[in-house]
């Protein structure tokens, strides 16, 4: 690493994704306005246009996903970024992405709900991010920064992942993540990888002409292309689990959080631990594929679990999926806008 | 006597059955657009936007790169297309519920924006694929699967007059409003789709054309009728013409007053 690389700067969460996919070698930005991620589109708007690509407002976040599948379609790297009800819009084009198996990212910016819903940092679309959210047998490949430097790290992944797997990708944070200043290196540790996409739609001047769908009527073809992305997410599964550990050697008890919660969940656990208490923390970065391998072979040294989200439990089902014996499954969760403190963390902790 | 060749296939079209149904316009319009594609030498750089219904199958018949797009989101996939690759040919191909019902937002704006791209609006008044349904186009008093005492104003609205609406919209170069049932009608259609993809290749903005055309099928008239209807009733709720062309008037001198 060169001393350029190693250099820092405090850079908001938001902003530090939008510059991982410059560095990723974003080429097109279709998106439209809706807080918390209104700072992805505005630095887009300069900075995109300053490196040879193109930012577009579109018209809601139907047309934004429908650019972005138009986009990929060519084989360059397209994006967009949303939260809330603008990604259950994007759920149609979501769906398409997957059906068609075209490489794209959307920054989930979460915002509460149902409805329109507040601001207020909230992981409520656990669900609909990992369990595909659209229509059809289909995922998305779901990565959640637990830092600002993460949400540089990880949007520039998504890219290579999106890429890999000709499926979209989905960077999935909290309004604490996207708003938060912290020191950050805006340059990747590796060049983005490039991959030939040999069924983008660059005109049929000397080959065959191709063609991009996901309807297919005859025969089984239908049946083999959900095999096929079913192959595909046997594949990630497989490879590309992500999750940090902290103290989790000794540990009787494992908070298991993603994004901010798991964040303050450590100072939980530094006072739980001062209390001679053994914890530690197991915090997915990988949402789907969700890390069982890990979690699974940690179940087999606790005795317990403390599941903390800000939602009313729904990671927590994949915890109880992915724990291989008797363990309990504790949950701690604050739906709508609530923070989990770490005081409450710890009394649950003791409670346990 | 030697023989002279007069019409071949368009190179741009596959040499196959088609699976639309006998008296069908889309055998006309495809050909009509894949002429353009051949006239202009844009096989090697075209793709095709398919929307949702009976021409979803664009790609069984164009031997261009061709691309699905979600129902009404086909003037959206081409802005991505065209914004992402410029020197790609974008041509869309929609139908009435796709541009003008569902995918009416994507439509103006996309046309608002002057998209360089060809938009090709087949109206035949019904949901075709689907079964005979009301569209957005269907005529006042038109029976349909869902108006079965006919379209009524007071209920679900006069018909949607697209091309009157795009031709308001600065970002569009050419609007015209053409019809397929006999053939004058049909050369006339070619030249409007000839002048569409003019605005293209001239980075000029969207040229749109609206095909009138017959879903025999779902009219439950023969070939032969459904083509009068087309004259008779279609045309005088949707009147042929020219509604904008941006170059004509710039050359015509409105400028230079």
């Amino acid at each position: 690493m060169t001393a350029k690389t190693q250099e820092k700067v405090l850079t908001q969460g938001n902003v530090a994704a939008a510059e991982g996919a410059i560095q990723a070698g974003l080429k097109c930005y279709f998106g439209y306005p809706i807080t918390p991620q209104n700072q992805i589109p505005e630095y887009m708007s300069w900075r995109l246009p300053e490196v040879g690509g193109t930012f577009l407002q579109a018209e809601s976040e139907l047309a934004s996903i429908n650019m972005v599948l138009g986009a990929a379609a060519t084989g360059v790297r397209a994006m967009t970024s949303s939260s809330g009800p603008g990604i259950s819009l994007m759920q149609e084009g979501i769906s398409f992405l997957a059906g068609m198996q075209l490489p794209a990212v959307i920054v989930d910016v979460m915002r509460c709900g149902p409805g329109l819903g507040g601001i207020k940092p909230t992981q409520g679309d656990y669900y609909q991010a990992t369990r595909g959210g659209g229509h059809g047998d289909y995922r998305t490949l779901v990565l959640a920064p637990g830092n600002t430097q993460e949400m540089f790290d990880l949007t520039f992944h998504a890219f290579d992942l999106a890429d890999k797997y000709r499926n979209p990708v989905i960077v999935f944070a909290d309004a604490i993540l996207g708003q938060t200043k912290e020191p950050v290196r805006l340059e990747p540790l590796h060049p983005p990888t490039q991959v030939d996409k040999p069924w983008a739609m660059t005109g049929a001047n000397d080959r065959p002409s191709r063609n991009i769908r996901s309807m297919y009527l005859e025969g089984d073809d239908q049946e083999q292309l959900n095999y096929t992305l079913r192959d595909k997410y046997e594949r990630a599964t497989r490879d590309e689990q992500r999750h940090e550990v902290r103290w989790a050697e000794d540990a009787d008890v494992v908070v298991v959080a993603f994004g901010t919660p798991a964040r303050i969940a450590l100072d939980a656990i530094r006072e739980a631990r001062a209390e001679g208490r053994r914890v530690g923390l197991f915090r997915p970065i990988s949402l789907y594929p969700f890390p069982v391998d890990a979690l699974g072979a940690l179940s087999d040294r606790c005795k317990k679990m403390l599941v903390v989200e800000m939602n009313l439990g729904q990671m927590v089902d994949d915890v109880r999926a992915a724990v291989r014996h008797d363990v309990t499954v504790a949950f701690h969760g604050r739906p709508g806008g609530g923070v989990p403190t770490p005081d409450e963390i710890l009394a649950k902790l003791k409670e346990l | 006597m030697a023989l002279k060749q007069v019409y071949a296939p368009p190179e741009a079209l596959f040499k196959v059955r088609s699976h639309y149904c006998p008296g069908c316009g889309h055998g006309v319009a495809h050909t009509l657009v894949a002429e353009a594609i051949d006239h202009f030498g844009l096989r090697g750089r075209a793709v095709g936007v398919a929307p949702a219904g009976c021409s979803v199958l664009l790609y069984k018949y164009f031997d261009t790169d061709t691309i699905e797009s979600a129902h009404g989101r086909a003037l959206a996939v081409a802005t991505g297309l065209k914004r992402a690759n410029p020197d790609l040919f974008v041509y869309s191909y929609q139908g009435d519920g796709d541009l003008a019902s569902i995918g009416l937002c994507e439509t103006m704006h996309a046309c608002n924006r002057g998209e360089r791209v060809t938009a090709v609006f087949i109206n035949n008044a019904v949901y075709g694929m689907t079964g005979g349904q009301m569209a957005p186009t269907t005529l006042l008093g038109q029976r349909t699967t869902t108006s079965p005492a006919g379209r009524r104003r007071e209920h679900e609205g006069p018909p949607l007059k697209m091309a009157e609406i795009l031709a308001t919209l600065d970002g569009v170069d050419y609007c015209e409003r053409v019809a397929l049932f006999d053939a004058k009608h049909v050369a006339r259609a070619r030249k409007a789709i000839f002048r569409a993809f003019e605005s293209q290749i001239e980075g000029r903005g969207v040229g749109f054309v609206e095909v009138l055309s017959a879903c025999v099928t779902n009219l439950k008239m023969k070939p032969v009728d459904a083509q009068r209807w087309v004259k008779d009733e279609m045309c005088s709720a949707f009147p042929l013409g020219v509604f904008k062309d941006a170059r004509a008037s710039k050359e015509g001198g409105s400028d230079a007053v």
